[in-house]
């Protein structure tokens, strides 16, 4: 079976603890496995209105992000199609006012929403940490988030393959921020303040 | 208070009821606004809250500065691109870095693609919904809205069937309940004055637009690598000329420049038969709504952007206009040098910030971010839910940066009216033709409308100048040059033990600066002041109050509780507040609250 195009979409702020979660599990799809060249990864950060590239460039869409869905700390969900939008607009926090919500709508209006799309999500511990890395609880979701989307991309008919040995120059994101360097590189916390605006930096319930 | 003249001249009167809107909505980040508006509703008195705290210099303290770029890039989901160049011509000033010709001619061209594409997003996406009423657009004849469209530009998308088509779409999506983009807005507003046809039209472009702005992207990918994060390069640009190549691998090859040059062309055509014959359409019907000025006939800053040549940071090497304009004298353009202590200042009297000593402001080099989130005595509410802020006091998670003691506003009307200004004719002789189309005099430049005009004429300048810049890469490939980037001092070994740069650009939404100081090849400070700083930012402690406080004085409202003359007024600035503060919007909510006290 011949697949079509897919992209896999991570997108979040990596400079907010656990909304870095869909770009570290693209990173991490890309050092571990071999894709076909019908699968295009993106790290999508916070770029709104620009996502729309991707999305209209993709028949398939899988779609990784940390969204505050009410479920445990860490737990994953996986939600589908029709269901999404929904899913994703429920998002308690977001650096992009685009939120992925509106540009999913925006792809809609214009006809070009992907024929299928799934949204691997995670329910974020903390997001109240700027500059800091995921959680621990988050970070360890990585692998089996990253196994959902595998299964989901052999599902389509793509070919993938664990790599031997990882991959040595991820591409996906620039080598400062992907997940090691960027953890390790960050300045003590008597530097650089970490917390913020008790109103806007408090979890909602 | 209640009335008081400010040392910048404006009359404020808080006795009125207050009005906040909070957050604004169609923007980047967390804005709050109060005002206080009179028994006729008219605005007098504005207060402008940056709701988050800032964070951006704080977390790249020790970091490599030829990776800094990469971090600012990620602040916030707008002006990616412009970050980084900002950054990396910080590093190479602190540095003494020359770049390559070619090098400059790339980076000038992701920066004018950005212009011409966040423009077209800025007009369409989130601002022209304040000025046309999507749901009257399912009233429109599409035979009516097909001649109109023809009577305007040669664009060939109108015949009465793709309108006709387009309603219909329009009228599914609002049928199926899911608004998306059009979910916030005061439809059927009094204050909205456009025929039915000129709004199924310009929602016709809202949705080309949408379409064509992701051509545009397509010149960040091509020289960036990727998309939709590009890669930059302390020393010059990442991705080689590799004129054999083929393809999207390997290298910028001639099939990829000939992709550029596409791009372009159709930009020079979306840009002038599309975005300025509707900007001028638009502006016919609201021409004697004359309010938003504010500060603009007063004080004007940009830092100019664009080097002719590579290395030339001077003025006069800059295609976009350096320049300030104080106290409205068109006649004398000072000039602006990022490193002089005394003229770029930010100060915290009214901002959560602490200094040592607050009646001083204090240059980026020695710049400090210490919050201090406390509040006034005549605050309503608590610091978990503030009701009202007390303007008196601290406000704002925003600095109020000054330039020479004076608030200034920046962007593109500053762009142009410092070029214009100067006397130079491809920035006057536009905005002379559009007074003259509008029959206006100049002083109407100085408004919300004709912010939202300048930002249209630019994006055109830029296709046409992105234009000049692809010939000059391709001659310069022709004679054999494919030097993209200088590795003479890519090594710490060969920086000194301490430098300190500056790096500047003309952001879209205006003049964006980075300071840096490198110790041991580590960054010791880095300080940025963003546009949106320079525009949203609080009173200082003479009492002058900054560009969006300004600008919504003396505004009539048709209605308080639907305050679309206060959305349209901000939005013509191009707000983006994820960098000039720094986020988190615990409801996640994008509908913005209105309340009045």
């Amino acid at each position: 079976m011949t697949a079509s195009a897919t992209s896999v979409l991570g997108v979040g702020n990596i400079l907010w603890a656990d909304e870095g979660f869909g770009v570290r599990c693209v990173e991490t799809l890309e050092r571990d496995f071999e894709l076909d060249e019908q699968v295009t990864l993106v790290d999508g950060g916070t770029r709104g209105l620009a996502l729309l590239e991707p999305l209209a460039a993709a028949g398939r869409l899988i779609l990784l992000d940390a969204i505050a869905f009410g479920g445990a700390p860490g737990e994953l969900v996986v939600v589908r199609n029709a269901d999404v939008p929904r899913f994703v607009g429920q998002k308690a926090m977001s650096l992009h006012q685009t939120g992925m919500q509106e540009v999913l709508a925006l792809a809609e209006l214009q006809g070009r929403l992907p024929k299928e799309l799934v949204c691997i999500g995670v329910e974020p511990v903390t997001l109240e940490d700027y500059g800091g890395g995921l959680s621990s609880l988050v970070a360890a979701q990585i692998e089996p988030a990253v196994a959902l989307a595998v299964d989901q991309l052999r599902n389509w008919g793509h070919h993938v393959t664990r790599r031997t040995r990882p991959l040595a120059e991820v591409t996906v994101n620039v080598g400062a921020l992907q997940r090691e360097p960027y953890e390790r590189g960050r300045p003590s916390a008597a530097d650089a303040c970490r917390i913020g605006d008790a109103r806007f930096m408090q979890r909602s319930a | 208070m209640s009335a008081l003249r400010t040392a910048n001249g404006f009359e404020l009167d808080n006795s009125g009821r207050r009005i906040v809107v909070d957050p604004v909505t169609r923007i980047e980040g967390h804005l709050r606004i109060e005002v206080n508006v009179d028994d006729d509703n008219v605005i007098r008195n504005a207060v402008s809250t940056g709701a988050m705290w800032r964070g951006l210099e704080v977390i790249l303290k020790g970091r490599d500065p030829r990776d800094a770029w990469a971090f600012t890039q990620r602040i916030c989901g707008v002006c990616t691109g412009t970050h980084a160049l900002t950054s990396v011509r910080a590093v190479e000033d602190a540095l003494g870095i020359m770049i390559p010709e070619n090098a400059n001619t790339i980076r000038n061209m992701m920066q004018l693609a950005q212009y011409v594409q966040d423009h077209l997003i800025h007009f369409y996406h989130l601002h022209a919904l304040d000025w046309v009423d999507v749901v009257s657009a399912l009233n429109a004849d599409p035979q009516a809205t097909s001649a109109l469209q023809q009577s305007l530009s040669p664009w060939p998308l109108s015949s009465p069937g793709y309108f006709r088509d387009l309603q219909n779409r329009l009228q599914r999506f609002v049928d199926s309940g899911q608004l998306g983009p059009f979910r916030n807005g005061y439809w059927g507003h009094p204050a909205y004055r456009l025929p039915p046809e000129a709004n199924l039209m310009a929602v016709a472009h809202y949705l080309e637009a949408l379409d064509f702005q992701k051509e545009i992207a397509k010149i960040h990918t091509i020289f960036g690598g990727k998309n939709p994060h590009p890669n930059w390069l302390v020393g010059g640009v990442p991705s080689p000329l590799n004129l054999d190549g083929v393809g999207a691998v390997g290298g910028v090859n001639m099939e990829r420049l000939n992709l550029v040059k596409k791009v372009i062309d159709d930009s020079i055509v979306f840009t002038e038969q599309v975005y300025l014959p509707d900007l001028i359409a638009i502006a016919s019907f609201y021409k004697d709504w004359t309010y938003g000025g504010g500060i603009s006939a007063q004080n004007l800053l940009s830092y100019g952007d664009i080097p002719a040549r590579a290395n030339d940071y001077t003025a006069n090497g800059l295609l976009l206009p350096r320049g300030a304009i104080i106290d409205g004298k068109l006649d004398e353009v000072h000039e602006v040098d990022l490193k002089q202590r005394d003229d770029i200042q930010e100060f915290v009297s009214h901002a959560w910030y602490s200094y040592a000593d607050e009646s001083q402001g204090l240059h980026p080099f020695d710049g400090v971010t210490e919050a201090n989130f406390v509040l006034g005595p005549n605050t309503q509410g608590s610091k978990t839910r503030i009701e009202a802020v007390d303007e008196a006091a601290k406000y704002s998670w925003i600095k109020s940066p000054r330039w020479r003691g004076r608030p200034m506003e920046v962007g593109p009307l500053a762009r142009f009216v410092i070029g214009y200004a100067q006397g130079k004719p491809e920035f006057k002789e536009p905005v002379d033709k559009t007074l003259t189309d509008l029959g206006l005099p100049l002083p109407a430049l100085f408004s919300t409308l004709g912010r939202t005009a300048a930002r249209g004429l630019e994006a055109q300048w830029a296709a046409h100048t992105l234009l000049d810049f692809h010939e000059k890469l391709i001659a310069r490939i022709q004679n054999g040059d494919l030097t993209t980037a200088s590795s003479l001092k890519w090594s710490p070994d060969t920086w000194p033990e301490t430098a300190e740069g500056a790096g500047f650009t003309e952001a879209p939404r205006g003049a964006l600066g980075h300071w840096v100081r490198i110790e041991q090849g580590k960054i010791a400070n880095y300080q940025a002041i963003v546009p949106t700083t320079w525009n949203a930012g609080p009173r200082d402690a003479q009492g002058n109050i900054g560009p969006y406080e300004a600008s919504l004085l003396d505004t009539p409202m048709a209605d308080p509780e639907q305050p679309l003359e206060i959305l349209r007024t901000l939005h013509s600035f191009d707000p983006c507040l994820a960098c000039a503060t720094h986020v988190l919007d615990a409801e996640g909510s994008t509908r913005s609250a209105v309340q009045v006290r």
